[in-house]
C-alpha cells in the first residue's frame, strides 16, 4: 500500500508530551512516528499521550512503533496512552490482540486525567 | 462469523472511513453488498511450445478475486492451476487477455512496475521454502530487513506479533530443522503476512501434513483472510480443505474452467468431470494420460527412416 504520509503535531504541558498524528500509519511512516516518540523516552518526561484521531488506518509496523511506547511506559513507570482509535484502528488492535494491553482513551481530556 | 469479522471482509484500508452499516442501521431486505475486487484475470490465454508441438495451458480463463474471501484454484496435475498463479505474481505474461489488481491494469508491467505490485502480495510456498541457516525469527523478519527501512526494535516486535498470529509466539530461537511439518508451514505463513500484503498466495499450503496439522492451518488462512481483509488465492488438491475454507472453488481442466461457485454448489454439481474430481476416481472424463493425440497415431507417425 501506498503511503499516504503521516503529520505529526506535538505539544509538551509541563513534561506530558501529547502527540497527535493525521494520515495512514503504515511501514512508510511509522519510522517518522517512532523517531519523534523516542525523542521523549526520557527522564524529564512525565507521561506519552498519542492522539490517533486522525489515523484512518494503522499497519503492523504502527503497532509495533507503539509497542516500544509500551515498552518505555513499563521501564520508566510513567503513563503510554493512546486516544481516539478510529473504528479501524480499533479493530486492527483488536486483532492483534492488544486493545486490552494499551491503556485507551476515548477523549484527551480523560487521557490527562491521572497522569 | 461474528458481526466483526464480516465487518472486517470489506475493509479497505486505501477508502475514507465511513460508518458501518449495522443491522439496526441497514434497511430491511438490504442485499449483502458485495465484496470488492482485488484482482481480476479477463479472457487469459496461454500457449507453450511452437507448431505441432504447441500446447495450449490456459484458455479464456476468466475470474475475479474478492477482498477478504478465499478462493480456492482445484484441478488435477496439468490442468493449469500453477500457470494461473504464476500469471497471478507477473511471473508469466498472457498472450492473449489482461490481469488488473485493484482496479489497475498490469498486463504490460515491467520488472520494475511489477515488484511495486508484488510488495501487495504475500506469499506461502508448498515446501515453506524456509531458510535453514536462520531462526524463526530471522526467516520471519526476512522480507521486512529486505523491503523496508524500519529499524530493529520494531522489526523485532513485529515479528513477536506475526508469531501470536500463527500461535508459535515464543519459538523465535528456533532453527525449521527443530520444527514440524505444521510448524513449518504456519512460519511460512507468518514470513507470508510479514509487510501486511493485501492479497496472499497459498500453494499447496496442506500438502504432506497430517489432518489436525491441516485444520490448523485452514483455520488460521479463514482468520487471517476474513479479520484482515486479505484477499486469499489457494492453489490445493486437497478437497476437504478446499470444501472448509474457500468462499469460491475455481476448478480447472486442460486450461479452462470446468467449475465456479460455493463449496456447496461443488456438491452437488452434475458435471462428471466435477464428480470425478470428488470421488477420485481414475476412471471418468478426466483421462489418466496426459497426452494430447492417440497412441496409436502418434506411433504410425514415428518416422525412423
Amino acid at each position: 500500500m501506498a503511503s499516504q504520509g503521516i503529520e505529526i503535531q506535538k505539544a509538551d504541558n509541563n513534561g506530558i508530551i501529547c502527540l497527535s498524528l493525521k494520515g495512514y500509519m503504515d511501514m512508510n511512516s511509522s519510522p517518522d512516528v517512532r523517531d519523534v516518540l523516542t525523542e521523549h523516552f526520557d527522564r524529564s518526561t512525565k507521561a506519552i499521550i498519542v492522539d490517533l484521531s486522525e489515523v484512518p488506518y494503522i499497519d503492523s509496523s504502527g503497532i509495533a512503533t507503539l509497542v516500544e511506547g509500551l515498552q518505555w511506559s513499563h521501564s520508566s513507570e510513567k503513563k503510554f496512552r493512546l486516544v481516539g482509535l478510529t473504528p479501524t484502528v480499533k479493530d486492527i488492535f483488536e486483532i492483534a490482540r492488544l486493545l486490552q494491553v494499551f491503556e485507551v482513551f476515548n477523549t484527551l481530556d480523560e487521557a490527562n486525567q491521572g497522569v | 462469523m461474528t458481526e466483526a469479522d464480516k465487518n472486517l471482509m470489506y475493509f479497505n484500508p486505501d477508502e475514507e472511513e465511513s460508518p458501518k452499516q449495522t443491522a439496526a442501521t441497514a434497511p430491511k431486505d438490504a442485499p449483502e453488498p458485495k465484496p470488492e475486487i482485488m484482482m481480476e484475470l479477463r479472457d487469459v490465454s496461454k500457449a507453450f511450445g511452437e507448431g505441432d508441438q504447441r500446447i495450449m495451458v490456459l484458455e479464456g480463463f476468466n475470474a475475479t478475486f474478492e477482498k477478504g474471501q478465499v478462493t480456492s484454484i482445484m484441478g488435477g496435475s496439468g490442468s493449469g492451476k500453477s500457470t494461473v498463479l504464476k500469471h497471478m505474481i507477473g511471473a508469466y505474461k498472457p498472450d492473449s487477455g489482461k490481469i488488473f489488481v485493484d482496479g489497475e491494469d498490469i498486463t504490460g508491467f515491467n520488472q520494475k512496475q511489477m515488484d511495486t505490485v508484488r510488495k501487495k502480495f504475500g506469499f506461502m510456498f508448498q515446501s515453506g521454502a524456509l531458510f535453514q541457516s536462520m531462526s524463526v525469527e530471522e526467516n520471519v523478519a526476512l522480507p521486512l530487513r529486505e523491503h523496508t527501512d524500519l529499524n530493529e526494535t520494531t522489526i523485532k516486535i513485529m515479528v513477536k506479533l506475526k508469531l501470536e498470529m500463527v500461535g508459535l509466539r515464543g519459538c523465535e530461537h528456533l532453527k525449521p530443522a527443530q520444527l514440524s511439518g505444521g510448524m513449518i508451514k504456519r512460519i511460512a505463513l507468518a514470513r507470508a503476512i510479514a509487510l501486511d500484503p493485501k492479497m496472499v498466495f497459498y500453494d499447496e499450503p496442506s500438502a504432506g501434513l497430517d489432518p489436525i496439522s491441516i485444520g490448523v492451518i485452514d483455520k488460521l488462512i479463514v482468520d487471517l483472510t476474513k479479520k484482515m481483509g486479505i484477499t486469499a488465492v489457494v492453489v490445493t488438491h486437497e478437497l476437504p480443505s478446499a470444501m472448509r475454507i474457500s468462499d469460491k472453488i475455481i476448478m480447472l481442466f486442460k486450461g479452462k474452467i470446468v467449475f465456479e461457485g460455493s463449496p456447496e454448489e461443488i456438491r452437488t454439481s452434475d458435471d462428471p468431470r466435477v464428480i470425478q474430481f470428488i470421488n477420485g476416481s481414475p476412471d471418468g472424463p478426466i483421462p489418466f494420460s496426459k497426452s494430447q493425440v492417440d497412441l496409436g497415431e502418434e506411433l504410425k507417425q514415428m518416422n525412423f527412416l
